[in-house]
């Protein structure tokens, strides 16, 4: 209980802190820090598997990709002068904020009422067996029967995404 | 036990992170970051309705979502690099035109 509260805060301040600062480096290192939090909210939910995933994978192989695109680039500062494309976007740009905030709070009044209304019958839920989510074998079980297809379309999607990249990102001739 | 409405909340939370980074941020780099973040808020939403399901399947989606979040990060970062090159910039407010 305490520890949800303590990685759910991490977790909220450093994706805040991701979004507000200046830096990107900062950026990067401060999502990883989120990423170890929302790993640690995913013990308390059962799934250890998830949370190792979420360590070696995001934080281990996307997060490093982020950094060494900063790295390359050397961009460490933002672009705080935008030119004459800049000043014709801001009508746009007030309006997307705007329907952030309209989504913040429609979705903080939907979930206190669902959260009144549901508690009792959502704490634990109904036949959960944590033996079960927690081991890797069942979860294997699930993703090579039921989500099969889903599994072979995801290689082909990688195969996609790594041809895709190469070319993108080679220097034209 | 923490009820799942905290949980969704704090998704929630997360989530709406997100969308401010993307649309409020002057740098691409930072803007797919905020796409990262609201990707995490998703599989936390999918891993707390999956524990109160009882099932597995809301990890097997957090697998997914990681999956297609990977080949996103791979391709967005690819496209900002052969910008930078074009532009010498990160900031998607000078990607004004499709071909030049």
């Amino acid at each position: 209980m305490l520890l949800f509260y303590l990685f759910g805060a991490i977790a909220a301040g450093a994706s805040l802190l991701v979004v507000l600062g200046r830096n990107p480096m900062h950026s990067v290192l401060l999502l990883i820090v989120s990423f170890a939090a929302l790993a640690g909210l995913y013990i308390g939910l059962d799934a250890p598997f998830a949370a190792v995933v979420q360590i070696i994978i995001y934080a281990g192989a996307i997060m490093v990709l982020f950094l060494f695109v900063v790295m390359l680039l050397n961009a460490h500062r933002e672009d705080d002068a935008p030119g004459g494309a800049g000043r014709l976007a801001h009508g746009p740009l007030r309006l997307g904020a705007a329907v952030a905030v309209l989504l913040v709070a429609e979705l903080a009044w939907a979930l206190s009422r669902a959260a009144r209304g549901g508690e009792a019958m959502l704490s634990t839920g109904p036949g959960a067996d944590p033996a079960a989510l927690q081991s890797v074998r069942s979860l294997g079980n699930v993703l090579f029967t039921e989500y099969s297809l889903a599994f072979e379309v995801t290689s082909i999607l990688i195969i996609v995404a790594m041809v895709g990249a190469v070319v993108l990102a080679r220097r034209e001739a | 036990m923490v009820p799942l409405g905290h949980y969704l909340i704090l998704s929630a939370v997360l989530f709406a992170t997100g969308t401010i980074g993307v649309f409020l941020r002057r740098n691409v780099i930072t803007v797919l970051l905020s796409i990262e973040v609201m990707l995490n808020a998703v599989n936390l939403a999918f891993i707390a309705f999956g524990r109160t399901q009882g099932a597995v399947d809301g990890q097997v989606i957090m697998f997914f979502v990681v999956t297609v979040a990977a080949a996103e990060a791979a391709i967005g970062l690819a496209l900002v690099i052969a910008l930078f090159r074009h532009r010498e910039s990160l900031n998607p407010d000078v990607f004004t035109s499709l071909k030049w």
